[in-house]
């Protein structure tokens, strides 16, 4: 497990990271948390010519609410987003999601930012990243450029992220008052990455009908989707448990499902379904359904 | 003093082992070490059309780069250690590196040695080697087929060796009342120790000596082989395992790698070091399991079994690891009719060559496999005679006043409780309560489910004279040597080579117990062929039983020498003497006393001794048990079954086992919670895949699932203790009861839940996929 040769180089700030960046010409990685770049580098999967270390940047790590929303800092650990009030107060799923990731080790080292810029089909972000309409802020010799979470992950460890940009951020869309969440993960006996993993978030309104749903998947296809055929079913509904049944069976409408040794694609298929109705009854306040209804 | 055999004293090797201070192989740093790397193949099958090593020679750092041709003339072949007898085994060449063929994915195709592991690993991809691949068979009913990719091409039809044993006939079967047949997949496991392999290698030219450090749960097995392999005398070959992180029967074969340490170290001239990453362990460490089993059960309507015979399809992988003959056939098969009385048994077995890591033991070897399909059979039989599965295991259990007990396979049961046993078990279960929730439970559509096993396992290997009459080429007696200082503390000297067990811990025990002098006072001396005599190593639970027996015989003989001495001493018959507490007083005479550490003192001054008697005070056994021990009990598992998804949930685990007397209650309890949850683990969640290619899918452990400890719930433990009458200890062994009853407990009881379906089988591990679709069939059939 030892990797090839590299340059290693810290910068000191984000424009010096993205100055590296261009100067390698595409030869260099950015090194945050390095819980996914480094074992790939070990199986020599990656072989960057240099690493260049942004984790010493303090300007990329912290939380904070501006506007409408939460923003956290490309560096913030997911240990760090997992108790940070303010995403405990405002944003539940994803201190939820984020105190599923990896164990205790990788929420202490693992980056949001890096997580979110490495872009497992697998990973717990991307699905809240996605149900609570995140945007990355990205700094690039270009300037500074935003891209909406559903613009940005392309395919698996493929993102919109550009050549020389640094992501410095993620802000995510506060719900409306009253919306209710939840992560669900049936996570992998090995890896304890999702193989599916549903975010979503619920608000009923005044009427008692769902008004806002953002349902979000991860794990099931080569690049985490929006659900949006299962929001669509639940707008204007009740949210009562043959509606969210009946809106959980379109989960694996929107998104390409793959089968791997683990699991095959007609069971994915079937475990969107099962996860997504367990996310939106937790969501809707209700018990967990009787297992074997 | 408190009584300390039986106490659950602290394990002494922790403190060294979880604060970074042991002694592991990759430990030993010496002056100029080189390091080493090895080039594995990426094919299953291949032939080895041209090897260029010119270029990694020609890279900085590098010294040496060998290739099986290299080799040729100057280093033995991979010998095996187990030839099955009335077997027609075919013990092919196994060159430590391929010379014409591989023959697995992992497989050496040539070494490098560097100035240091960053420039040998870099160096490895610096190797060109035409491949012309060839097809690949990796399972062992398909490479039986006519027209199968031959592994060797002296072992035609891929088939290593054919065995039999046993006295079922087909008529037992045609005449039964009910027969029950099932076909069970032992699917191929990985061991995984915290520690991968390691080796380290210092040749001294002017003595000839070659010390050779190794992860090793046998040093004296390996110098043996290795002295043959690398033609040196065995007195010129030291082997030491100080620290060694974990085994489960890896460790135990004598592998390719670490002879090339010792043969580059020689050809050398500097010391060299290698150690496999988890990448190269998942490849090229042995596999356990991997057997297709066909099994027949018959008996009688009332529940009464009568026999049971089994066609065990072995897959042995690419060569014949150390001891891999010896599982499938005679670790398996001896124990098939398990604790009941079943008048008729037979097992059949054949040996497959297959393009795969070679198979041999892990924790348990053999027994899982003869005790899982067994348990499983009872179940079915339960069923198919419409019993409560406890019911049949409780009317053909043996019966506590049968032991001395022979079975249908020729062993000989020393002694049991096993009624006991289950009845503890199930009390704590609150079997019968359980029932009776389960069934209510299920009227709201939850499916629970209860499994239970009675298991009897053969441990403590084992007499020698059997050993031979079975094909192991080596003893299985142990060594021990007491040596009292003239302070009176004590060097213990086994030949044993624990791993992880804790004897550091528990042979202290034995000793204070036997000398009334405190734990402290004594160090276990282990895993070193230049410090002990001789030994056979840790494997088969058989380190207690036998070298723990070992040391009580030889601290037998220390105390009967410092009783001659303290008689002399106080002026009293050796038969007036008492020793108890660590005090030698005369009968009647409370105030005549001399203490251990007195005695200890006066047999190395040797001022005034017994007449005739020699200085100073030791005692030394070989100790050759006059049979194997059986360790018996019940485990019993409740799980839930969430239909939606497959998911298995361990709701509780209850494992009551009768290892004999317990030395150590805390010790012996983590050695069951460590083989309850790897038994658990081939239940659920562990298991080896293949693709066409012959590469291995589950490769890191991102695809293969090794449980986590959040897995499981709390586990519920338990001992009975029927002491054995082979062993002055009396006591059986621990190390492997639990992943012998955890795995058949936890699939019954998955299968039990799943009753309602219809469900008869599902192929370990039993992923949420597979039970998720076995209800559905069951539902689609119903």
């Amino acid at each position: 497990m030892i990797p090839k040769a590299f340059a290693y180089e810290r910068a000191h700030s984000v424009a010096e990271a993205v100055d590296l960046l261009q100067q390698a010409g595409g030869a260099a990685k950015l090194l945050a948390g390095g819980h996914s770049l480094l074992p790939l580098m070990k199986l020599r999967l990656s072989a960057p010519a240099k690493l260049i270390d942004i984790s010493r940047l303090d300007e990329l790590r912290g939380v904070s609410v501006v506007g409408e929303r939460l923003f956290v800092g490309a560096l913030t650990t997911h240990h760090q987003v997992a108790t940070h009030p303010l995403v405990c107060q405002h944003l539940p799923v994803l201190a939820e999601a984020a105190a599923q990731i990896g164990d205790p080790q990788v929420r202490n080292r693992g980056t949001v930012g890096g997580n979110l810029a490495h872009a497992d089909a697998a990973s717990d972000l991307p699905a809240v990243a996605l149900a609570l309409e995140a945007q990355l802020h990205v700094q690039s010799p270009a300037g500074d450029e935003v891209f909406a979470a559903e613009d940005f992950f392309l395919g698996p460890l493929v993102t919109a992220l550009p050549e020389y940009g640094v992501l410095r951020a993620v802000s995510f869309a506060l719900p409306p008052s009253g919306a209710r969440s939840c992560y669900s993960k049936f996570p992998h006996p090995a890896s304890g990455y999702a193989v599916v993993g549903v975010a979503a978030v619920v608000a009923v309104g005044a009427r008692g009908t769902v008004e806002f749903a953002r349902v979000a998947v991860t794990g099931a296809a080569d690049v985490p989707y929006r659900a949006r055929a299962v929001e669509a079913v639940l707008l204007g509904q009740p949210p009562q448990p043959e509606v969210l049944r009946a809106a959980a069976g379109h989960a694996a409408d929107d998104g390409a499902i793959a089968g791997d040794a683990f699991a095959s694609e007609a069971y994915r298929r079937h475990l969107c379904a099962v996860m997504t109705e367990r996310a939106l009854r937790r969501a809707c306040g209700l018990a967990d359904a009787a297992a074997g209804a | 003093m408190a009584q300390v055999f039986g106490a659950a004293v602290k394990r002494r090797e922790d403190p060294r082992l979880i604060t970074g201070r042991g002694r592991y192989t990759e430990d030993v740093q010496l002056p100029g070490m080189l390091y080493a790397a090895i080039l594995r193949s990426p094919h299953a099958h291949a032939r080895l059309v041209q090897v260029d090593t010119a270029a990694a020679a020609a890279a900085p750092g590098v010294v040496a780069v060998f290739t099986g041709r290299d080799l040729a003339g100057k280093m033995g072949t991979i010998p095996t250690a187990w030839l099955p007898p009335d077997s027609d085994i075919k013990a092919t060449a196994h060159p430590a590196l391929a010379v014409d063929k591989v023959r697995y994915v992992g497989d050496g195709v040539a070494m490098v040695v560097a100035e240091n592991r960053y420039a040998a690993r870099d160096a490895l991809d610096l190797i060109r080697v035409e491949y012309e691949v060839l097809p690949a068979v990796t399972e062992q009913e398909a490479a039986l087929q006519p027209g199968a990719p031959l592994v060797h091409d002296d072992a035609p039809g891929n088939v290593a060796f054919r065995w039999r044993a046993g006295n079922a006939t087909d008529e037992v079967f045609t005449q039964a009342e009910v027969v029950v047949r099932q076909r069970f997949r032992q699917q191929r496991l990985i061991p995984n120790p915290m520690e991968p392999r390691a080796a380290v290698a210092d040749y001294n030219a002017s003595t000839g000596e070659l010390t050779l450090w190794l992860t090793s749960q046998n040093p004296h097995i390996h110098r043996l082989l290795l002295a043959g392999i690398l033609g040196l005398p065995e007195h010129k070959l030291r082997v030491v395992a100080v620290d060694v992180g974990g085994g489960f029967g890896a460790k135990i074969a004598c592998y390719p790698d670490e002879a090339l340490v010792g043969f580059a170290a020689m050809q050398l001239g500097r010391p060299v070091k290698w150690s496999e990453d988890r990448r190269e362990h998942f490849l090229a460490t042995t596999h356990g399991r991997d057997m297709v089993l066909d099994v027949e059960l018959a008996g009688r309507r009332d529940g009464t079994i009568t026999a049971i015979r089994v066609r065990n399809t072995a897959n042995l992988g690419a060569y014949l690891s150390t001891a891999a003959p010896g599982v499938p056939t005679i670790l398996f098969g001896l124990i098939v009719p398990g604790p009941y009385q079943i008048p008729y048994a037979a097992v059949e077995v054949t040996g497959v060559f297959t393009h795969t890591t070679p198979t041999d033991a892990y924790r348990g070897a053999g027994r899982p496999e003869a005790t899982y399909l067994l348990e499983r059979m009872v179940d079915l039989f339960a069923r198919t005679i419409g019993q409560d599965p406890v019911a049949v295991r409780r009317k053909n259990l043996i019966p506590a006043d049968a032991f001395p007990y022979h079975t249908a396979m020729g062993l000989q049961y020393d002694s049991g409780n096993y009624q006991q046993a289950l009845d503890k078990a199930l009390a704590m279960a609150g079997y019968a309560d359980f029932r009776e929730e389960q069934a209510r439970l299920r009227q709201q559509g939850r499916y629970l489910g209860v499994g239970v096993t009675t298991y009897v396992e053969i441990c403590g290997l084992g007499p020698s004279q059997v050993a031979g009459a079975v094909g192991f080429q080596g003893g299985l007696w142990e060594s021990a040597t007491v040596r009292v200082h003239p302070t009176g503390k004590v060097t213990v000297f086994t030949g044993t080579s624990p791993h992880g067990q804790g004897e550091e811990t528990t042979f202290a025990q034995i000793v204070a117990a036997k000398f009334g002098i405190p734990v402290e006072d004594i160090e276990i001396v282990h895993g070193d062929t230049h410090r002990i005599a001789m030994g056979w190593g840790t494997y088969g639970s058989r380190t207690t039983p036998v070298g723990g027996s070992a040391l009580a015989v030889a601290a037998d003989r220390v105390v009967e020498k410092a009783r001659a001495i303290a008689a002399h001493m106080l002026e009293a018959a050796a038969e007036d003497i008492e020793f108890a507490e660590g005090q030698f007083t005369v009968k009647g005479a409370p105030g005549r006393k001399a203490s251990f550490q007195e005695v200890a003192l006066q047999a190395y001054l040797a001022w005034n001794l017994p007449a005739g008697m020699e200085p100073a005070l030791e005692g030394s056994a070989f100790y050759d048990p006059v049979n194997f021990v059986y360790p018996f009990g019940t485990h019993v598992c409740i799980v839930e079954v969430l239909p939606d998804t497959g998911e298995v949930k361990l709701l509780r685990y209850i494992a009551v086992d009768d290892p004999g007397p317990v030395i150590n209650p805390m010790i012996a309890e983590g050695q069951v919670h460590g083989g309850v949850v790897q038994g658990i683990g081939q239940a659920l969640w562990e298991g080896a895949q293949y693709d066409d290619q012959g590469q291995l899918v589950t490769g890191t452990f991102m695809d293969y699932a090794l449980p986590k400890a959040h897995f499981f719930p709390n586990l519920e433990t338990a001992f009975t203790e029927t002491p054995s009458p082979h062993n002055p200890l009396g006591v059986k062994g621990i190390g492997e009861t639990g992943t012998i009853a955890a795995t058949p407990t936890v699939v019954n009881a998955v299968l039990d839940a799943l009753a309602p379906f219809g469900v008869r089988e599902i192929d370990m591990p039993l992923t949420p996929e597979r039970v998720w679709r076995a209800i559905q069939s069951g539902r689609d059939s119903a």
